[in-house]
């Protein structure tokens, strides 16, 4: 690891002064992706502002029924919270798919968000990538790609977005409250990842000056009709090549409603409002699902080695709504996928 | 070019942070260290204050050997800073024993042969030690899920299952 400078932040507006103060400091919270990414000579802060003792720790329901989950929330705590296990049980589903007990205590909800992608070639600081070195080229495009991008990619970067949570979050239209120099604002979940296009290096829409302080959650959760399915190379502590979060509000055997997310094919999130529209007043059956997964796939491109993930997406697609339809989630202990 | 950037020159200065102190309470006893910003928890225990039963395995917070508990939470020490956990407690392998009575999972890793080599068990029992705390496994299933972020390259899965089911029953 590089020298660096230590500093602690007593209040959120103290932790945006620090930052805007110093254009090559980094907030630290739990430091699960960033410490190890500055062991690999990834990142090189000239200094870690400590953010981990802000007050931003609680869940609680705002007065019109949302749940606000403070960023400094372990993912574990917000996995086990009642609040979300109950209201939310795909948002604690994909947070307990996602690494390791230990890792899950120490990683903060709003770290989650800003994890950085798993790229092999964007862990290693002697080949060309974009996202690490602006203008060096992509590694990937031509390399080993198994684990990497079918939707959205661009010619600088195909790298995918690691979260678990995230999905779900996207599926549930959750919103991302941020402070910064100028203020505080509030973005969608949708809105706040980006894809790569020719600017890679920029994972999110997040000023350099601004610290997340909040996920919001709507009241709708979804907490009859939901899964997280995640496929991957073994059965726990991977990073997905597919996971689909996929909710829907019946009425009957008809869908009033459908929420499909897609994990590990993307920079971000991948959601599309035409695939679930066109679910909307179906019968839950086969034919609709397979006709979503054709369209949330119709620009789906694989490159030498992930090409195989188009057609499991379509599949993991028509499973997890399949699962969802019928109330019977995937379950993350048991691996059997019904 | 990205290729040059590894050897190349540290282009910025940035001087030498001063070593900052820290208080950890471990095992029960307070101990005072001065660290360097960028010393890990698992350094600062092996290095500073010679605990060296909890392990170094990938150092990438990927194998679980570097397990502690902080306030009774398990956590990687790989991937946690000194100088953010002051004011902690701290419970390693080296406290979990009461005078010369094993802990229960350090007495059913021993009863059920759960493991060859023994350089991830350290962890693999601040693991399990946690995941009892925890109370969220019941079946053998949910500790096999919850117990994933602990590798044992000699594959003494089963045993350690078996360990922690019988140490889960006692407790």
């Amino acid at each position: 690891m590089m020298n660096f400078q230590y500093s602690r932040a007593t209040t959120v507006a103290d932790a945006v002064r620090q930052i805007a103060a110093d254009p090559t400091a980094k907030f630290i919270a739990g430091g699960t992706n960033l410490i190890d990414l500055m062991k690999e000579d990834v990142e090189r802060p000239s200094r870690l502002i400590d953010i981990s003792r802000l007050p931003l720790k609680t869940i609680e329901e705002t007065a019109d029924g949302r749940l606000r989950i403070g960023a400094l929330v372990p993912n574990s705590d917000a996995a086990y919270h009642p609040m979300v296990a109950e209201r939310y049980p795909m948002l604690a589903s994909a947070i307990l798919a996602g690494a390791s007990a230990q890792l899950r205590n120490m990683a903060s909800v709003g770290g989650n968000l800003l994890q950085r992608t798993r790229c092999y070639y964007f862990y290693d600081p002697v080949t060309p990538c974009n996202k690490r070195e602006p203008g060096s080229g992509c590694s990937a495009i031509s390399g080993l790609n198994r684990m990497h991008a079918i939707l959205g990619a661009s010619e600088s970067c195909i790298a995918t977005h690691p979260s678990d949570m995230c999905v779900a979050l996207a599926a549930l239209n959750a919103s991302v409250h941020v402070a910064g120099s100028t203020g505080e604002r509030v973005v969608a979940f949708s809105d706040f990842h980006r894809l790569p296009g020719q600017t890679p290096e920029r994972d999110t829409g997040l000023h350099r000056d601004e610290i997340v302080t909040a996920v919001e959650l709507p009241t709708e959760g979804f907490a009859q009709n939901y899964t997280y399915l995640k496929i991957r190379d073994r059965l726990s502590y991977a990073f997905a090549l597919v996971s689909v979060a996929a909710a829907l509000e019946l009425d009957g055997d008809t869908i009033r409603q459908a929420r499909l997310a897609l994990g590990g094919v993307a920079h971000k999130p991948w959601r599309d409002k035409a695939a679930e529209a066109a679910l909307a007043g179906r019968t839950a059956d086969r034919a609709a699902f397979a006709h979503a997964a054709e369209l949330i796939l119709r620009d789906a491109r694989g490159f030498a080695h992930n090409t195989f993930k188009i057609d499991l997406a379509r599949r993991a697609i028509i499973r997890a709504l399949s699962q969802a339809a019928r109330g019977t989630p995937q379950s993350q202990s048991s691996k059997k996928i019904r | 070019m990205a290729r040059a950037r590894a050897t190349q020159p540290i282009a910025r200065a940035i001087p030498a942070p001063a070593k900052i102190a820290v208080s950890l309470t471990v095992n029960g006893v307070e101990r005072r260290l001065t660290v360097a910003p960028w010393t890990t928890l698992l350094d600062a225990l092996r290095e500073h204050l010679d605990l060296i039963g909890t392990k170094k395995g990938c150092d990438h917070g990927q194998c679980g050997a570097c397990t502690v508990l902080v306030e009774g939470r398990r956590i990687n020490s790989c991937l946690a800073l000194a100088v953010m956990q002051d004011g902690a407690n701290v419970t390693t392998i080296e406290g979990l024993a009461t005078g010369k009575a094993l802990h229960p999972l350090q007495q059913a890793f021993i009863d059920h042969d759960a493991f060859q080599c023994g350089y991830c068990t350290p962890g693999q029992i601040c693991s399990a030690a946690g995941l009892i705390a925890e109370g969220k496994a019941r079946t053998p299933e949910e500790i096999r899920e919850l117990m994933s972020g602990n590798i044992c390259r000699c594959g003494a899965y089963p045993n350690i299952v078996a360990a922690i089911r019988q140490a889960m029953a006692r407790s």
